[in-house]
């Protein structure tokens, strides 16, 4: 199951021009407010007629200018999980979620309802009204929804954007459950959420795709800062090794120990951790006496002088691609350049729990 | 109902029958042209609201001459009714479509006010989860508008039942036929002794006038709960 995607569309001053392949699993488009995002996951949805290209599910065409193809956003077969869950306030939870059910044809793969409830939390919430229901119990009635109408795609616009920090970890892991069962179309301007989501990353920036690729790959990118500098950080995948009684978990990370507020996951498990730029310092000796308990080595790939004294360097550990921030009088005292080795420090309480997530496939596993 | 007079129950009677057909008929337009207010841009569109409205603002008299040169058995639409058995002028069917006419804009009013509350995402989430759009306007659009709509009824009703100017230009003033409570009033104040019998009909339409607008303002309030997910 594939997504293909080629849109122009011209409004007012503002100009979409973006073409992308979105393989299965959830592709994140990430971009500041005004990129595109939402222009084009409606465009997708049929809610928006782009003016001209083409969007394809597999090879299930959606709209086609060329052929004339415009589909209406009921023969679709999409279920969008809106930024403001958008449940229909004069029904109750369980025809909520029916609602999408009730309209999937009869020949369509049918999603479990008792299942996506359990797997959701909602049986609890099925007899009352969306009013009475709070920002996260919505989203997750929502997530519901869209599933059971059996979509063949799911889009999600911005999803977590209403909700404060605890509620976004309340429904993280459910997209996290998803990601194996149907392609997703994920819109966010969160670091955090591709992190923990993305398989595939399309960055926008002006209406335009900068870059695409497999997530950890996009992140590692010095050249890649769609939020700024400040907002950059890199992917890294490491295997729970065991809890200690002081509150550390120990994990494996490419070989070498990487010490993190204790994580919820068993040992044996693989997480994505995301490491912000800023949190990583280097190094070209092995520092010795340093509070610090994380010390990976690695090869420096590039440095990127930014457009103020700081500069974004990204190198190859063996834990994966990480990226650092630092300033452009550091990376010239240290003689940092493309094939230098160093080591990078990263604080263990620097890895806030929001940044850590489970693995999103088997075959990705080190 | 033994405290009115055969003639004034027959009045009563008969204006109930008219505002109740020119209710339930002139529903459905009232809706389209309520949607299509609400919803729709297009050229003309304060053309058609200026002409829904135009009865609310011109003379009632000129909409009953209008109406009676139109639908009257020479007029170019009753000529055309009249082989189909369909006849306007003189019956109890024209004070019905008077009233219908007159009671018109108050309905559409009511009703387009209820669609603008609608939350438009709502609608668009229904077509993405496969609902075609009349499917969307009767699950989704329609349960959230239904107050509005029953609102829209009532004062159109109300309006129904005490229209004169229009009906009495239109179909006259005949007992049994097209007097409706208003006519009656006013067929009793013109003969000596009637004061008691007028009298007795005016408070029939104070009772029916009072109850149509507080039940349309209860309904108007349960629309924006209803749709506030109350």
């Amino acid at each position: 199951m594939s997504v293909s995607v080629q849109i122009t569309h011209a409004q007012g001053d503002f100009t979409l021009d973006v073409a992308f392949e979105a393989p299965p699993g959830i592709t994140v488009l990430f971009g500041r407010s005004g990129s595109g995002k939402t222009t084009l996951i409606n465009a997708v949805a049929g809610l928006l007629r782009p003016q001209a290209g083409r969007i394809a599910v597999d090879d299930h065409v959606l709209f086609d200018s060329k052929a004339g193809v415009c589909l209406p956003p009921h023969k679709r077969r999409l279920g969008y999980v809106f930024q403001e869950g958008r449940l229909f306030p004069h029904l109750s939870v369980r025809q909520n979620l029916a609602y999408g059910r009730w309209f999937a044809p009869r020949t369509a793969p049918r999603a479990d309802l008792s299942r996506v409830v359990e797997m959701l939390g909602i049986g609890p919430l099925l007899e009352r009204r969306p009013a009475a229901l709070s920002g996260g119990e919505k989203q997750r009635v929502a997530i519901g929804r869209a599933l059971l109408a059996s979509p063949g795609l799911i889009l999600a616009d911005e999803p977590l954007a209403a909700l404060d920090e605890a509620r976004k970890a309340e429904i993280l892991p459910y997209f996290e459950r998803l990601r194996g069962e149907v392609p997703i179309l994920y819109v966010s301007h969160s670091a955090a959420e591709v992190a923990r989501l993305a398989t595939t990353v399309v960055v926008l920036d002006h209406g335009r795709v900068i870059r695409q690729g497999p997530a950890a790959e996009v992140l590692g990118d010095p050249s890649v800062t769609p939020l700024g500098a400040r907002e950059a950080g890199a992917l890294l995948l490491a295997t729970v090794r065991h809890h200690h009684d002081d509150g550390l978990s120990e994990l494996d990370a490419g070989g070498h120990p990487l010490f993190l507020p204790h994580v919820a996951q068993a040992p044996g498990s693989t997480l994505r951790l995301r490491i912000a730029a800023h949190d990583v310092i280097l190094s070209r000796a092995r520092p010795e006496g340093l509070s610090a308990l994380n010390i990976l080595p690695g090869v420096v790939v590039e440095v990127r002088a930014g457009d103020g004294p700081g500069a974004m360097v990204s190198l190859d550990t063996p834990a994966g691609r990480l990226l650092a921030r630092i300033t452009g009088r550091s990376a010239t005292a240290l003689g940092l350049g493309p094939g230098v080795r160093c080591h990078a420090v990263i604080k263990t309480v620097a890895v806030a729990p929001e940044n850590i997530g489970a693995p999103r496939s088997a075959e990705e596993q080190p | 109902m033994d405290w009115l007079g055969p003639e004034e129950w027959q009045a009563v009677a008969l204006s109930l029958k008219v505002a109740i057909w020119a209710t339930l008929c002139s529903l459905p337009f009232g809706i389209l042209a309520a949607h299509t207010l609400a919803r729709r841009e297009f050229w003309g569109k304060s053309l058609l609201n200026g002409l829904i409205h135009l009865p609310l603002i011109l003379p009632p008299v000129v909409t009953g001459y209008l109406l009676l040169l139109t639908f009257g058995t020479r007029g170019p639409i009753g000529a055309l009714l009249q082989p189909l058995g369909i006849v306007f002028a003189f019956r109890w069917t024209g004070a019905a479509l008077a009233a219908a006419i007159m009671g018109f804009p108050l309905m559409v009013r009511a009703i387009r006010l209820s669609f603008e509350a609608v939350d438009p995402k709502l609608e668009q989430a229904a077509a993405t989860l496969g609902a075609s759009r009349l499917w969307v306007f009767l699950t989704v659009t329609l349960p959230l508008i239904l107050p509005g709509v029953l609102a829209g009824a009532v004062l159109g009703f109300a309006k129904a039942m005490g229209e004169f100017g229009a009906t009495i230009t239109f179909v006259s003033n005949i007992p049994g036929q097209t007097q409706t409570l208003p006519s009656a009033i006013y067929a009793f104040l013109q003969v000596p002794g009637g004061e008691a019998s007028a009298l007795r009909l005016v408070l029939v339409s104070i009772v029916l006038a009072m109850g149509a607008l507080i039940a349309s303002e209860v309904l108007a309030r349960r629309v924006q709960k209803r749709v506030n997910g109350a």
